[in-house]
């Protein structure tokens, strides 16, 4: 049964004020709430159990490796993936984005072609620019449309058989838009491309199934779904993972080590050089058994009923206009007051005590296509109530008053 | 007037208020009503970007004063521009290199001149030194 006013009280920051307002936090997409119930993990590895890793004799090692090898696990079976050392720890989306794309500096060549969208953050276009300049391959870019989604015709244009990548978000972090990437991937694959999905703002919204999906990487953040900053994981398919090089020499990573000579390990400890974020792994997986308690499809029901009730209540402000109005969409709304600037806006929510996002969300492409400075972004968890929503609304309109 | 005597002014001004909100709608009108800068100057060379807002300034020194004039796309930064404006415009290089800005937090706008805030005011404050500093290189 899902309640939120029981989950409200999971979250210990949910009580607190800001400017003397009680916090009406909406900047879901940026990084989300912890529940107790993982700052309780947080608070028992360093109190118990904190040791280095895979190499110890000690008990306390061999303890902490045990809990980080099961969060491992839980995050392979979250996914589905079809083994656990597809499961490679990273220190979040961008890390798993930059490991894939150093991986392809040795695969790609010369007039090689790979596909981005428009909807992309930063983070899923800057390392694959990299990439282009190191390797001489072309970026081509799948357009989108008025309303925020991808066409797909043009991608279909895009793709032969020089497409060796691509690389699409599962949701857009600026706009909410739920992109088809079952079909993107399909296509991908007639053509022989590798297919990476970043799956940031996805991850605490939707279930991924990635041995379904069939993809070959899939990326995501702890921080977005209930656990800490700085840990996340690569999903990568075995057989992509092996032909990958490693991405950063260290410890843990080695099979055997000389001056003449270093064989890896194998994986997944080829891509986890050094001591990883042992703690935030564990806390991660303390994150998913937390979400999944709750159930996803309980918690995708719900946050589509604030999208709805946030989208009809804003769009009655007269000159609010919404960007993204997909057709599939998570509980994000993109908006702007006309004639007024969206960080004016966000001032203004601050100091009511209403945490929004403004300016260009690390998607700049997005804004150009608008041709608009940015936007005010709020976006909704399942811990948002409806009363919530109303205080934006309130917010707004005396934002609006006062900069009109 | 100097400086300082300037910046109490402003404290004095803004003692008045009696929440956030008069405070904020007071820093609203100001961006709203004073043309601050002269269009020929919103150029790329004088743009300070923020990651946020932009703020664009511009200066130039008469009888041996700096004189300042600024803009920014978003309201209340615009605001804040015309009181550090009213601040260091027509003053000598070497009070401006000399001058503090802890007046800011005396009026309650701390928070928009935190180096995190990404409004371009930071570096706008940098960029109306730097000037003072380049024409008290000239003057001596």
């Amino acid at each position: 049964m899902f309640n939120v006013e029981t989950i409200r009280k999971d979250f210990p920051i949910l009580s607190r004020k800001v400017n003397g307002k009680p916090l009406v936090y909406f900047d879901n997409a940026a990084t989300s709430q912890t529940p107790q119930q993982v700052i309780d993990v947080i608070v028992d590895y360093y109190s118990n159990y904190n040791a280095n890793i895979h190499r110890g004799v000690h008990s306390l090692s061999q303890e902490a490796t045990d809990k980080y090898e099961q969060a491992r696990h839980k995050i392979q079976n979250h996914f589905n993936a079809k083994f656990a050392h597809e499961i490679i720890f990273t220190s979040g989306t961008t890390h798993g984005i930059n490991l894939v794309a150093n991986g392809f500096s040795s695969i790609l060549k010369d007039g090689d072609e790979v596909i981005v969208s428009a909807l992309e953050h930063h983070s899923n276009i800057v390392p694959w620019q990299m990439l282009c300049e190191r390797t001489g391959a072309i970026l081509k870019v799948i357009p989108m449309n008025q309303e925020g989604e991808l066409v797909i015709s043009e991608y279909d244009k895009l793709l032969s058989n020089k497409t060796k990548l691509v690389f699409v978000n599962h949701i857009s972090n600026a706009l909410g838009t739920i992109n088809p990437i079952e079909n993107i991937i399909t296509k991908a694959h007639n053509v022989g491309a590798a297919v990476l999905i970043d799956g940031a703002q996805a991850s605490p919204h939707i279930k991924a199934d990635v041995q379904k999906l069939d993809v070959d990487f899939y990326v995501v953040s702890a921080h977005k779904m209930c656990g800490p900053t700085g840990v996340g994981i690569l999903y990568g398919k075995e057989e992509w993972l092996n032909k990958l090089p490693p991405y950063q020499g260290g410890g843990e990573m080695i099979a055997e080590v000389t001056f003449e000579k270093t064989t890896y390990a194998t994986l997944p400890h080829k891509f986890e050089a050094g001591t990883p974020n042992i703690c935030g792994g564990i806390a991660f997986g303390a994150a998913l058994d937390y979400m999944n308690a709750i159930g996803f499809e309980n918690i995708a029901k719900y946050e589509h009923e604030l999208l709805e009730y946030g989208t009809q209540k804003l769009s009655e402000i007269e000159g609010l206009k919404i960007y993204g109005t997909a057709k599939h969409k998570t509980s994000v709304i993109s908006f702007n007051l006309e004639g007024i600037h969206p960080y004016d806006v966000g001032t203004i929510l601050d100091k009511m005590g209403i945490a929004v996002r403004t300016g260009h969300h690390c998607a700049q492409p997005i804004m150009d296509f608008y041709k608009i400075p940015g936007t005010v972004r709020a976006s909704f968890a399942f811990y948002n109530t409806k009363q919530e929503i109303d205080a934006l609304v309130e917010g707004v309109k005396k934002a609006k008053l006062m900069l009109s | 007037m100097t400086i300082k005597a300037i910046q109490d002014e402003i404290i004095d001004e803004f003692s008045m208020f009696e929440d956030w909100e008069e405070r904020y709608q007071y820093m609203i009108d100001l961006g709203k009503t004073l043309p601050l800068i002269d269009s020929q100057y919103k150029t790329e060379d004088n743009i300070i970007k923020g990651c946020q807002s932009k703020v664009w300034v511009h200066a130039e020194m008469k009888d041996d004063k700096v004189v300042f004039t600024a803009d920014s796309d978003a309201i209340i930064t615009k605001g804040i521009i015309a009181i550090l404006i009213r601040v260091f415009s027509n003053q000598h290089p070497k009070d401006i290199i000399d001058a503090d800005t802890s007046f800011i937090d005396d009026i309650g706008l701390k928070e928009h001149l935190s180096p995190t805030r990404a409004n371009g005011l930071v570096s706008m404050i940098k960029q109306i030194k730097m000037y003072a500093i380049a024409y008290q290189t000239q003057l001596s």
